[in-house]
């Protein structure tokens, strides 16, 4: 099998605080993986070990089979990253964003228009090239940030809270198309505070204090667990891990509050 | 470094430019409002100061005392008055600025030959009109005096230049006229550049990080170089227009022409805008919002008026505070500048100064390339 991402004991200390510790994991070519754990627990440094931004401090790992440590360039060319904050220039219109990240990975003009075109087809902004970034709703500014994303064509699509912040219907559009792209053979790595949108991905990585606590298919996981609620899972393991006996469902604290 | 990177860049940084109001005022019509301002309304030439005249002996001798003032342009009598407790009332109440009091028997002690005395009162609330305003009015005196006791002389048969004495001369060299526009216009030239530039590349700098999305930058290929590059050329351009377009209303509305070397001037003036790109980029590790961006300009930028002799003259000021103005490059541009535009001297005069400024300069490009690297790993 062919893998997208592959770590080794992979380790980012900052000083003397362990921010990653040690994981380990291989994601195959076209799935989609989501990287869940709560705040803090090391998601956001392992992405940007990902991509090339900073170097580990040990272990190994290979993204699309370019080195985490000689071909970060390489890795930056392949990847397409989307954040919570989306990256767009408000004053900038939906076309010269796209062109100004297009130009950026150094696409030729005729591939780079062609694939604008595409990716505006697709995100739903046809008509909607000449506004301005910072008028469009959520949901468009979303979808803008997601071509921007895929303009140069990605191999491995890193997605960090891509749908905080956004309505419902958005949120569902947007894994609507995330799902039409795995089909095309990209591989997804997202992470999410939403539950229901984990129960979507192929893989699931569970990271708490830098230390990769699960790593299953959905089912494994509700199986393992006696549950089909992920959200649940997720409460159990926290609980677990920190001893925060005290987090409730929201039914039980809906309850505790009208008792009071 | 790729240049279809940078140039990416520097397309996207025209545009926030181009697109931001704010942005476009202040790199495009802020200077012409400075030089309009600082030409014209910061002057401290003072001309037609308003004089009260009590003129008791109301002689010859006294009205003639009167016109040589009126004849100065430094003075214009605002009112006459047989009182000189009116007088007194008149700069009590801000109606003048000075009075001349000529006593009753001021003709009859100058008829026998004798010194006579007349008072000037001046209004000591405005330092710097005083100052004048009693500098002018006893030359003015001594020169009625002069010229009255000549006659004297004359009239003894006394020869004026056989008498012994000292008599200097003093001759204004380079502003001969002593015209404060002058004097502030080639500095409004240095402060423009710098506080255009540092306060325009700081913003550009922290809006990235502010909206987030230098984030994103970091995980596409673009280097930070690049990044930096690519952003500081816009404000290079606006620079340079800012310069030329400061140095040419300078020539057309205050009639301040470079008597020296355009080309060193632009050399140097080069050298001094890469200092306030460096200034602002330091600013921007810094600050992280654009608000936190202009306090932090402000902090660099007071100093730059106050103290770098564009309005008062360095000798003059504390050790400690001299001291912080030796620090500033704006200072040494300022010497320059005048330098070159004033005095039409070369770099034969003006190499001492060039060193330190381009010290300076080099000190703060290599504080920010420090800070910088820093804050990126």
């Amino acid at each position: 099998m062919e893998f997208a991402i592959e770590i080794n004991n992979l380790s980012k200390k900052f000083g003397s605080f362990t921010a990653v510790n040690n994981i380990s994991f291989s994601i195959p070519k076209g799935k989609i993986f989501g990287f869940l754990g709560p705040n803090g627990s090391g998601k956001s440094t392992t992405i940007r070990m990902l991509c090339g931004v900073i170097t580990p401090t040990s272990g190994e790992g290979r993204v699309l089979g370019f080195d985490l440590y000689k071909n970060t360039e390489q890795i930056k060319q392949n990847i397409g990253y989307m954040s919570q904050r989306f990256g767009l220039y408000e004053d900038l219109t939906v076309n010269e964003n796209i062109d100004f990240y297009g130009s950026i990975y150094l696409l030729a003009k005729e591939e780079m228009n062609e694939r604008k075109k595409q990716l505006i087809e697709i995100a739903g902004l046809v008509g909607k090239e000449k506004s301005l970034a910072g008028t469009l709703s959520g949901g468009m500014k979303q979808k803008l940030a997601l071509c921007c994303a895929l303009i140069h064509q990605p191999q491995l699509l890193v997605l960090d809270e891509p749908t905080a912040g956004v309505d419902p219907v958005s949120r569902r559009e947007f894994w609507k198309v995330i799902t039409q792209l795995t089909a095309t053979g990209i591989t997804v790595l997202v992470t999410t505070h939403y539950m229901d949108e984990a129960s979507i991905c192929d893989i699931i990585g569970f990271i708490y204090n830098g230390d990769l606590i699960t790593m299953n298919t959905p089912e494994e996981l509700f199986e393992k667990h006696h549950t089909d609620n992920l959200e649940d899972i997720f409460i159990e393991y926290v609980s677990k891990l920190s001893s925060k006996d005290a987090v409730l469902s929201f039914k039980e604290i809906r309850q505790q509050g009208k008792e009071v | 470094m790729n240049l279809k990177r940078v140039l990416t860049v520097t397309k996207k940084e025209f545009i926030h430019i181009r697109r931001d109001k704010a942005s476009m005022i202040l790199a495009l019509v802020a200077p012409v409002m400075m030089l309009l301002l600082f030409g014209f309304a910061v002057s401290t030439d003072v001309n037609d100061i308003r004089l009260a005249v009590c003129d008791q002996s109301n002689t010859m001798e006294s009205r003639e005392l009167i016109r040589s003032y009126e004849n100065s342009a430094y003075f214009k009598v605002y009112t006459m008055t047989d009182n000189p407790q009116n007088a007194e009332k008149m700069i009590a109440a801000g109606n003048v600025k000075a009075a001349l009091l000529i006593p009753t028997d001021f003709a009859k002690g100058l008829r026998r030959g004798e010194k006579e005395e007349v008072q000037i009162l001046v209004d000591g609330s405005d330092p710097s009109i005083a100052r004048t305003a009693a500098n002018y009015a006893v030359m003015i005196s001594n020169g009625y005096s002069l010229k009255v006791s000549s006659v004297k002389l004359m009239n003894t048969a006394a020869a004026l230049n056989k008498s012994p004495g000292v008599d200097a001369r003093a001759m204004i060299m380079y502003n001969p006229t002593l015209e404060s526009s002058k004097f502030n216009v080639p500095g409004v030239v240095g402060l423009i550049l710098q506080n255009i530039t540092v306060i325009l590349t700081a913003f550009a700098m922290v809006r990235e990080r502010e909206k987030g999305t230098i984030e994103q930058l970091i995980m596409t290929p673009v280097s930070s170089l690049e990044l930096i590059v690519g952003k500081l050329i816009p404000y290079v351009f606006i620079g340079i227009y800012d310069y030329a377009i400061v140095l040419l209303l300078s020539y057309i509305l205050f009639g301040v022409a470079i008597k020296g070397s355009i080309l060193l001037l632009t050399l140097l003036g080069i050298i001094f805008l890469i200092g306030a790109l460096a200034m602002g980029m330091l600013i921007s590790t810094f600050a992280k919002t654009q608000l936190q961006a202009m306090q932090a300009s402000l902090l660099v930028l007071l100093p730059s008026v106050l103290l770098s002799g564009f309005m008062f003259p360095r000798e003059a000021m504390p050790k400690v505070v001299y001291a912080i103005s030796t620090i500033l490059p704006v200072t040494h541009f300022l010497i320059i500048l005048r330098g070159i535009i004033l005095k039409g001297v070369g770099i034969s005069y003006l190499y001492k100064t060039a060193t330190v400024l381009l010290a300076l300069i080099i000190a703060i490009i290599a504080i920010t390339v420090k800070k910088f690297t820093k804050k990126l790993d």
